[in-house]
């Protein structure tokens, strides 16, 4: 993690008519820092997270993700952020090999570079034997370990990764974070969120956001000592329970 | 009194290539909170469908109180009350005609039961002429367990009810398992989040199909094999490293703040010692702390999946 700033917000809004979804947000993220986002269901987190990889025009405040213009440059945005969420990542319904070189095709990799990143991607996640089997066939612990590697395939210079590890069995869910603390290493932004406590240790920073505002930011150290709690997940209870909005 | 027997269960999808559930066997009793404990992809849902009529088994045979899954599917569809995995009310109904529909198809009325699902449906009152396709996940989540309690249920099969759901909404959803269970209903509820174990009963960790351990939480906890330690220093991932490849760990993982280890050695103390002064020396590491500790069901589950 360096002094580096890769993503800097600065009031940033977004409305839906009287609804205030993200309200005047302000942080600062490092390059290579893994900065976990966090908040309750309906905190106003994937409002910020969309309105971040310049897929939602904010209302007011402002924004560089990698150096460039949340409202004038989303394309350059699109092209420097690699994305994966839960729900949707990778097409079942193509092999391993199918996903990487059309994920790599949009990345705007040559077809050299496919080759070499398939060969290497298959290698270091040992799935030689699975290379040509759909996606949709893959457990999916396996299948989220893939969908991160394709997210940082043309290295981008942060990842968003959005609830990556839900449902991910104890084991591969820690191999998950292993591949997360070596693409920091490798000096990739990682940005996350997360509904299990423990994995909100293994940031180097947190920010915790309740109806649509950051209520606290800080080391999970720091966070600890500041509400006198003994883990993150009584943090997040004492901070997240005042919450009045409950929606997603 | 067993509300829910299985016996030697099996079920495989795609002509036999996939092996869903693996000579499953439990039972579960009249009034108790048992959990289902896995992740995705080991089996609950498909014993689920199995238990609520929904799907037939390759193999083995179970009974839901008493009565046949396959001869008496008719009167157990009577009897149970069933939340699955995936949303499944009417998105393009409001949540007042949703549960008026389900009070409905099971010949009772709201008013006839609705003292059971007071407390829950008075959460989500107020957005009753809203669809309920337009409601938030935690609403949702209650709509559903109302339609699901509507006909008073005497056994509730809830698959996966928190997941993707925040950590205060999931304790409030347990208050409710626990109120419900105070009604005298049986509940069999299935989670991936392994510190909601602790909450039920009793439970059956499950992995690819097959039962790993049944047992009360606390029971399984003492069953751990060996003595577990509790390590931080200043950096974690570094120690991590070092822990991996010292021969006086048998094992290591990351627990939140804490690396969770045992000892290849039987002598704990004296192993534990041995690896301070080797760290603190030979890889210089700083704020070394190490205590023992007592396993969660999460360190009982990673030891019985390798």
């Amino acid at each position: 993690m360096t002094d580096e700033v890769v993503i800097r917000t600065d009031k940033l809004t977004k409305r839906f008519g009287n609804f205030i979804a993200t309200d005047q947000i302000s942080f600062d993220v490092y390059k290579g820092e893994i900065f976990g986002f966090l908040g309750a269901n309906g905190a106003g987190k994937t409002t910020a997270i969309r309105m971040l990889c310049g897929l939602s025009m904010p209302s007011s405040g402002n924004a560089t993700i990698a150096g460039f213009d949340i409202y004038k440059q989303t394309e350059q945005i699109k092209k420097n952020i690699g994305y994966m969420s839960q729900k949707f990542s990778l097409y079942g319904d193509l092999t391993v090999l199918e996903n990487i070189s059309f994920f790599g095709g949009i990345y705007g990799l040559t077809d050299k570079q496919i080759k070499e990143k398939s060969e290497s991607l298959i290698e270091t996640l040992g799935l030689q034997k699975e290379a040509k089997k759909l996606v949709g066939s893959l457990p999916l612990g396996w299948k989220q370990k893939l969908a991160f590697s394709v997210a940082i395939l043309h290295d981008p210079k942060i990842v968003f990764l959005d609830e990556p590890t839900g449902g991910v069995d104890p084991v591969t869910r820690r191999q998950f974070w292993d591949m997360i603390y070596s693409a920091s290493d490798r000096g990739i932004t990682v940005f996350v969120t997360t509904h299990y406590m423990d994995e909100a240790e293994y940031c180097h920073r947190i920010s915790m956001m309740v109806d649509g505002v950051i209520k606290a930011l800080d080391s999970p150290a720091n966070l600890k000592k500041q509400f006198n709690a003994a883990s993150m997940d009584e943090v997040f209870f004492e901070l997240a329970r005042g919450a009045k909005r409950k929606s997603d | 009194m067993t509300d829910v027997v299985l016996n030697n269960i099996s079920k495989s999808y795609n002509k036999g290539a996939v092996k869903a559930v693996k000579d499953v066997s439990f039972s579960v009793d009249q009034g108790e909170l048992f959990g289902l404990i896995g992740s995705d992809g080991a089996g609950k849902s498909t014993i689920f469908r199995v238990l609520t009529t929904l799907l037939l088994p390759d193999s083995g045979n179970a009974s839901v109180m008493g009565l046949d899954i396959v001869k008496d599917y008719q009167a157990i569809r009577n009897n149970v009350g069933y939340m699955p995995g995936r949303f499944s009310l009417y998105q393009d109904l409001t949540v007042e005609e949703n549960l008026l529909f389900f009070a409905t198809v099971f010949n009772t009325t709201i008013e006839e039961n609705y003292e059971l699902i007071e407390d829950i449906y008075v959460q989500i009152e107020p957005f009753k002429t809203r669809r309920a396709g337009k409601l938030s996940g935690g609403m949702k989540q209650k709509l559903a367990l109302c339609c699901a309690l509507i006909h008073r249920p005497k056994v509730l099969f809830l698959d996966e009810p928190t997941t993707g759901v925040d950590t205060v909404s999931r304790k409030e959803f347990w208050e409710m398992l626990k109120r419900l269970k105070q009604q005298g209903i049986t509940i069999l509820v299935s989670t991936p989040y392994m510190d909601e174990a602790t909450l039920c009963e009793r439970i059956a960790l499950i992995q690819n199909g097959n039962i790993l351990s049944i047992n009360k939480p606390e029971a399984i906890i003492k069953q751990f094999p060996q003595k577990l330690f509790a390590i931080k220093a200043g950096n974690m991932s570094h120690l991590l490293e070092d822990l991996r490849n010292s021969k006086l760990v048998s094992s290591c993982n990351s627990f939140g703040e804490f690396h969770h280890i045992t000892f290849t050695s039987g002598n704990e103390s004296e192993t534990q010692q041995r690896l301070i002064s080797l760290l603190q020396q030979k890889e210089k590491h700083a704020d070394l702390e190490i205590r023992s500790i007592t396993p969660t069901i999460e360190d009982c589950f990673i030891n019985l999946m390798n």
